[in-house]
């Protein structure tokens, strides 16, 4: 983040200058955009062809086996077929997201509580750079390994004869094994916490060592106790680190079917495994439509975020 | 250009091979050809290296296999017909592969033993006796009016849309230690006594049809055509399933094999829809697992070798080459001591031993130690195989995989199910 800025700082005299002088030579008005030119082309190629492709082909029309140029808006009207006729029973889209954004949300509370704890005694309690180095790599052993090693591996931990089961009936706490440990609302919020608290920790810390500590020291010497110095000194002065950290987990949340799938024992819809299941059955059309209305969804999260905090002016 | 290239590129390749042909044998009569390369597109499973070696040593055929999934096989074959050469696919597809244009009626007169065809397959009956022909039965989508016909012939003609690689019949799953009474019927699978143990697969268009055996056997549907059912029929299967989930009846759904393996395995469920490899898989493992015979019969499957429009040539030779080999027992024997069904009995029957034959097909007790292919000890003497002899397990046959007319709304209907 804080490269990009400075990149931008520097490009821009030499824009400026160039322009103010007019007939500046043509390879220094150009090297910006030449610069830029490999990032663009291939976010032009990678990003932008397949999403307007996304986009085109979810107006069209298709059949079991084939997929047909139209411009037809009843993909959407079936992506949300019965949506208003079954009211107030919700429909399955309504009822879909509903689940989504439920764990995006408590998903959200809980890596930001853990990444905040975290991310505040790396910065504050860990005194020695080195020391914060090595428990920063600490934090990041777990992804060396897949993503989906990573889910897996709390199955014989949670199941019905699984470890945590197994030692609880053993101490006598429980007679009969917990079957929510499993399959469960609980055991995607454990995975998905598990598996994203790091992208709140890395971007906190990042806000929180940049805080200027002689004004910790002034809140303390101004008569502030601890609280108050973390709710009205340090908590908002690390807002940018703790709005990048939630764009960074609500969109992944929000896109998430395979740890829903693993951890929810496929009982739990979410949107990206609504896509796949279309996408197995050739029903492309109808895929991209979910897909472009998930997309404005995530888009329209991101924007509601940064509305709460000016993320260009913070960094 | 493309062509100019391969072209290119290929007679330089043969210009070198003669060259280095001439050079070993300098006689004049040798004729220096490239070895085929088959692409041949399947889902892993049935990927057997042991044939592909066999293959290209019987045959100077070499077999790369593509492998994907059960779903991407039809999604290859209509979005990309170029990128293989044989496909091994299952019969329920082909309402949708035969309409796409992709695929090429194969010439009945070009394969030895197509007289020879399992009757199951052929024309649906075992041993004189029509078996169920619910959802898509092979025998319906057989055969093309026309080589290039994009559409099924209801009388037996000269162009083939598959030629059977493997069948067999599906049923339920069970752990045999872990429920105490004799599972007869599919109703078990929604039986509250094993409420949170049960599982049903989470692929829309087998597991709407396990659950409508279920819903069948407890008396609480009856349908025209479980593999093409009604808008009312899907939406009231459906429903019943939601009650069932809200219920707590399922511990999970699962979507692939090693799913269903560690389920069972793990016993978190102890009845639920299975594959008859995973039952051997959660066997191999030390875990009792029975694959369960019911008196509403099985919900069979058949997968085949089917040709794409544009094989032509030296390539489209070396197919028919293949499948001719391929029905000639060694592959049969091979699949049939992992549990599958071949297309031609009788020449797989040679390639195995009588003691094997008498297992697998028979009913009969095993007189030694049952090996799979790979010298893995399956099953000890003594054994007998679930559901016992081929008439029994095909014979019981009550409808196939399928897809249905109203594909679309059982898929939103499924998705309802799930979110539920």
């Amino acid at each position: 983040m804080t490269d990009a800025t400075d990149t931008n700082a520097g490009v821009r005299p030499v824009r400026a200058s160039a322009g103010r002088r007019g007939s500046g030579r043509a390879g220094t008005a150009l090297a910006p955009y030449l610069q830029a030119a490999p990032m663009a082309l291939v976010f032009l190629v990678f990003f932008v062809l397949p999403l307007a492709a996304t986009i085109v082909v979810s107006f069209w029309q298709y059949t079991q086996y084939s997929i047909e140029p139209a411009f037809t808006a009843q993909n959407y009207g079936d992506v949300f077929y019965g949506c208003l006729a079954d009211l107030p029973r919700l429909c399955t889209t309504f009822l879909t997201y509903l689940s989504t954004l439920k764990f995006c949300l408590i998903v959200w509370v809980t890596t930001l509580t853990i990444g905040f704890t975290v991310a505040y005694f790396l910065a504050f309690h860990v005194h020695t750079l080195k020391i914060q180095v090595i428990c920063f790599l600490l934090c990041t052993i777990p992804f060396w390994t897949s993503i989906v090693i990573r889910m897996i591996s709390w199955i014989p931990l949670l199941g019905r004869n699984g470890l945590v089961n197994q030692t609880l009936v053993g101490m006598g706490v429980i007679d009969t094994p917990l079957e929510e440990l499993l399959y469960s609302d609980f055991a995607v919020i454990l995975a998905l916490t598990h598996l994203y608290t790091l992208f709140m920790v890395v971007p906190i810390f990042n806000s929180l060592m940049r805080i200027d500590r002689s004004l910790i020291e002034a809140a303390r010497d101004a008569g502030a106790g601890g609280p108050q110095t973390l709710l009205h000194v340090i908590l908002p002065l690390a807002r940018p680190g703790i709005l990048i950290g939630s764009i960074f987990v609500v969109t992944v949340v929000m896109g998430d079917f395979l740890t829903i799938g693993i951890m929810g024992g496929q009982q739990i819809a979410s949107v990206g495994k609504v896509i796949q299941t279309q996408m197995q059955f050739l029903q492309f059309p109808l895929a991209a439509a979910n897909a472009v209305i998930l997309l404005a969804a995530v888009l329209v999260g991101v924007w509601a975020l940064l509305k709460l905090v000016d993320i260009r002016k913070e960094l | 250009m493309t062509d100019w290239t391969k072209t290119s590129r290929r007679s330089v390749l043969r210009g070198a091979a003669a060259l280095a042909g001439t050079a070993a044998f300098p006689a004049p009569f040798v004729h220096a050809q490239e070895r085929v390369t088959l692409r041949y597109l399947s889902t892993a499973v049935n990927q057997s290296p042991a044939i592909a070696e066999k293959a290209s040593e019987d045959l100077g055929i070499d077999i790369e296999y593509i492998a994907v999934n059960t779903d991407e096989v039809p999604r290859r074959v209509i979005t990309q017909p170029n990128s293989f050469d044989l496909v091994d696919s299952e019969y329920f597809s082909l309402p949708n592969l035969v309409p796409s244009g992709n695929m090429k009626g194969m010439d009945a007169s070009r394969i030895d033993r197509v007289g020879d065809l399992a009757s199951v397959i052929a024309n649906g009956t075992v041993d004189g006796e029509k078996v169920g022909w619910d959802g898509t039965a092979p025998h319906e989508v057989l055969y093309l009016e026309g080589q290039e016909a994009t559409s099924f012939a209801s009388e037996p003609t000269e162009w083939i849309t598959l030629i059977p690689t493997t069948y067999n019949a599906d049923t339920l799953g069970i752990r045999p230690d872990l429920i105490d009474r004799e599972i007869t019927s599919w109703a078990s699978l929604l039986d509250p006594d094993f409420a949170g143990r049960a599982s049903i697969l989470n692929i829309p268009s087998i597991g709407i049809m396990d659950a409508a055996m279920a819903l069948e056997a407890r008396g609480d549907l009856t349908y025209g055509d479980k593999g093409n059912m009604t808008r009312e029929e899907i939406d009231a299967t459906i429903a019943a399933l939601i009650e069932a989930k809200r219920a707590g009846q399922f511990r999970a759904f699962w979507s692939n094999f090693q799913e269903s393996v560690n389920l069972m395995a793990s016993g978190e469920v102890v009845i639920q829809s299975m594959w008859s490899p995973a039952v051997t898989a959660v066997r191999t493992q030390g875990v009792p697992c029975i694959y369960q015979p019911l008196q509403e019969g099985y919900r069979a499957w058949a997968s085949g070798f089917g040709l794409p429009r544009t094989i032509e040539g030296r390539k489209e030779d070396a197919a028919y080459e293949f499948i001719n080999w391929f029905l000639s027992g060694w592959a049969g024997a091979h699949l049939s001591k992992q549990g599958y069904y071949p297309a031609v009995l009788g020449t797989a029957k040679e390639f195995m031993e009588p003691y094997e034959w008498a297992y697998w097909y028979e009913g009969a007790a095993a007189e030694q130690d049952i090996l799979a292919p790979d010298g893995r000890l399956l099953e000890e003497a003594g054994a007998v195989r679930d559901g016992g002899s081929y008439e029994e397990r095909m014979g019981a046959v009550a409808c196939w995989n399928a897809v249905m007319d109203e594909n679309q709304h059982m898929v939103r209907k499924w998705n309802e199910f799930i979110a539920a």
